[in-house]
């Protein structure tokens, strides 16, 4: 295996007593899109930080390509950080803001004048050079900050919840220019968010944090598909957790003693969570549609919340209470509320946690 | 004047015109102050500058000419007395900014509570009154003064009373406050995110201070340098009490016309020249606060 772009090994960042990241281990492999996820507060911006050299760990290793940074200072690190702030200069023009990290590392004026044209041609800002931040909007303020770092070419781009002060649409639209551009230069980002669904559409890798600790680290639709605890399943996307026990591998019985049949990791007797999404539930009037091998259980229609794109049921199985959610395509039956239905789903998506 | 209904646009120009007379109504006071203790005696000087000079020394209404007008640009003591307090003036600005920066920027990057005791410590000079700290001075540099005997110790200097040395030393411990207090408040206005930027695109800590820090607190910069300078300019006790009368600045030199010489006109015509150069540093103030906004 090659060197990782960035090694993180056994860090530990204390600001007095309050323990922003605890011990946490990671390697980001170069030209990766890599997603730090996490409630306010887990401990994103510490770690970008410590990357970045703008903190230092109380303890633990940092390498960039294999170089150990140590206690090295930020101007002496080969990364660029986009701000959670943008942090633009307010004094200087786009292009000043765009040319400030070729400047420091004197670059000739020739070939400064070209990349920072490149830069923002690149975050398609051409035209805007001689404006101050002050009469940017924020998302081409946005977009000053990321040819900025750009430009200086780093081995790894830090982002900090770079999207995160974008409406709803401009975000999707610099999501996908975010990704486009990550994959025209191909250097390693890593991108923190607080937004789950933007974590699963843009990264190859997440790392689910909470309270400074790594929970799981694993390719977008495993994190999505197979959460390791309940923590990461609720937090990315929505989901039902319903408790019972294992009985033997593969089967697991419900609070209200029906048997399921679910994907288990564990020895009989345990109690587990089932991690159940909504979208892998299929209703039916009748238990004569349900594939073989599915689970069935019945229950009856509570609530139906109409979505637009699809309709979204709460379904009372006696014991429990699941959401069940079913795309809005033509031919599919709909569920009146109160009616008896049957609730199928494939074993496969019925993941026994146990933590 | 109905408040219910709906509103048009002459309502609307009424409601605008009552806020405006509101506000003109807070401001009155000042107005007050302003017109009597400022406008008024800055006309009589004014006039004073055009008349003429009298036996007993009190202006007369009436002969008017521009004498003490001409002599401001050919009387060599007053042009050389005008340079050293210039001189005075902006070296005063300058000592006074050397040593406010750092210490503004030591104060503003402090925790809240040091920072809030540091401050204190700034404004306890003023429980003093100014006379009687500048008359504390006058012991410390004299003969078996403690900074004497610190110079003839150390072997560098002699007592500096009535010296040069010792007005820059009266003014700029006097005036440094008016430095430390703007300076501070820019420097904790600053946004440090923007540093760490800089930081993070490959610069230095220097040339970061240089390049974002300092640019981003020249208001600070610029007020504190006019509030040291305008008082320095025409600083009366300081170089009084300090400086003997081998170091006359312009304030004292405008002091001695109206109560020793009995010139008013002159006094009168000098002091319209100081405040003319004031002026002038005021409106590069606002000019140069206007840029960078
Ligand atoms: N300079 C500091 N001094 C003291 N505590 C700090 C400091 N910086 C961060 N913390 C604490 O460390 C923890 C992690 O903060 P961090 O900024 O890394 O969170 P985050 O995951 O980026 O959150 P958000 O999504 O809100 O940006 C928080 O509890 C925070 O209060
Ligand atoms: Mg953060």
């Amino acid at each position: 295996m090659t060197t990782a772009a960035v090694g993180i090994k056994g860090v530990t960042k204390r600001f007095g007593d309050v323990v922003a990241v605890d011990h946490i281990d990671l390697e980001i492999a170069d030209g990766e899109f890599f997603s730090l996820l996490g409630p306010s507060g887990c401990g994103k911006t510490t770690t970008l930080r410590m990357i970045a050299g703008l903190e230092y760990p109380t303890e633990g290793s940092i390498t960039i390509h294999g170089e150990e940074m140590g206690l090295r200072p930020p101007n002496k690190r080969p990364v660029n950080t986009v701000f959670q702030s943008y942090a633009l200069f307010p004094h200087m023009t786009v292009t000043g803001n765009v040319a400030f990290g070729l400047q420091m590392q004197k670059i000739s004026e020739d070939e400064t004048r070209r990349r920072v044209g490149e830069a923002i041609d690149l975050v398609r800002l051409s035209g805007m050079e001689n404006r101050r931040p002050g009469m940017l909007s924020g998302g081409q303020q946005q977009r000053v900050a990321l040819a900025r770092a750009l430009v200086n070419r780093p081995e790894v781009l830090l982002l900090d919840e770079p999207l995160g002060a974008l409406d709803l649409k401009l975000r999707q639209a610099m999501q996908l220019e975010l990704k486009e551009i990550q994959r025209e230069v191909g250097i390693t980002f890593v991108y923190v968010t607080h937004d789950q669904e933007e974590a699963l559409t843009m990264s190859d890798r997440i790392a689910v944090m909470n309270e400074g600790q790594l929970l799981q680290v694993a390719p977008s639709e495993e994190i999505y598909e197979r959460p390791n605890t309940r923590f990461v399943a609720e937090f990315i996307g929505e989901t039902n957790l319903i408790s019972g026990t294992v009985v033997e591998p593969g089967i697991v019985k419900l609070a209200d003693g029906r048997l399921v049949k679910a994907r288990t990791h564990s020895g009989a007797g345990t109690a587990v969570t089932l991690n159940l999404r909504p979208e892998k539930i299929d209703l039916h009037h009748t238990e004569e549609s349900v594939p073989e091998h599915f689970n069935k259980l019945s229950g009856t229609i509570v609530r139906r919340l109409y979505f637009g794109d699809s309709l979204f049921y709460e379904v009372d199985f006696g014991h429990s209470i699941v959401d069940a959610r079913e795309e809005n395509r033509p031919g599919r039956e709909r569920f009146a509320e109160g009616a008896p239905i049957i609730a199928a789903f494939h074993p496969d998506s019925a993941e026994a946690l146990t933590e | 004047m109905t408040t219910d209904g709906p509103v048009t646009a002459e309502l609307e120009a009424d409601a605008e015109r009552a806020e405006s007379r509101r506000g003109l109504f807070l401001a009155l006071p000042s107005y007050i102050y302003l017109l009597f203790l400022f406008a008024l005696p800055l006309l009589i000087i004014g006039v004073y500058s055009f008349a003429s000079r009298s036996r007993t020394g009190m202006p007369k209404l009436e002969a008017w000419n521009l004498d003490s007008i001409t002599k401001l640009f050919t009387d060599d003591l007053i042009r050389s007395i005008f340079a050293r307090s210039l001189i005075v003036a902006i070296l005063t600005t300058a000592f006074c900014l050397l040593v406010g920066y750092p210490f503004a920027y030591y104060i503003a990057t402090r925790s809240e509570k040091t920072r809030n005791i540091l401050l204190v410590f700034v404004m306890i000079p003023f429980w003093t009154n100014f006379l009687v700290r500048t008359y504390a001075w006058r012991v410390l540099l004299g003969e078996d003064g403690l900074i004497t005997e610190l110079g003839r110790f150390l072997n560098l200097w002699d007592s500096m009373l009535f010296t040069l040395p010792a007005v820059y030393i009266g003014l700029v411990y006097g005036y440094l406050p008016f430095m430390v207090l703007p300076l501070y408040a820019a420097i904790e206005r600053l946004d440090w995110s923007l540093v760490e930027a800089a930081r993070d695109l490959y610069a230095s800590g220097w040339v970061a201070f240089r390049r974002v820090t300092l640019p981003l607190t020249k208001q600070g910069i610029i007020a504190g340098s006019i509030l040291v300078f305008i008082p320095s300019l025409g600083a009366y006790v300081t170089p009084d009490i300090l400086g003997g009368a081998k170091t006359t600045l312009i304030g004292n030199y405008v002091v001695n016309q109206f109560l020793t010489a009995r010139n008013w006109p002159l006094g009168s015509s000098v002091s319209m020249a100081i405040m003319v150069v004031m002026l002038i540093a005021t409106i590069w103030y606002f000019r140069s606060g206007a840029k960078t906004l």
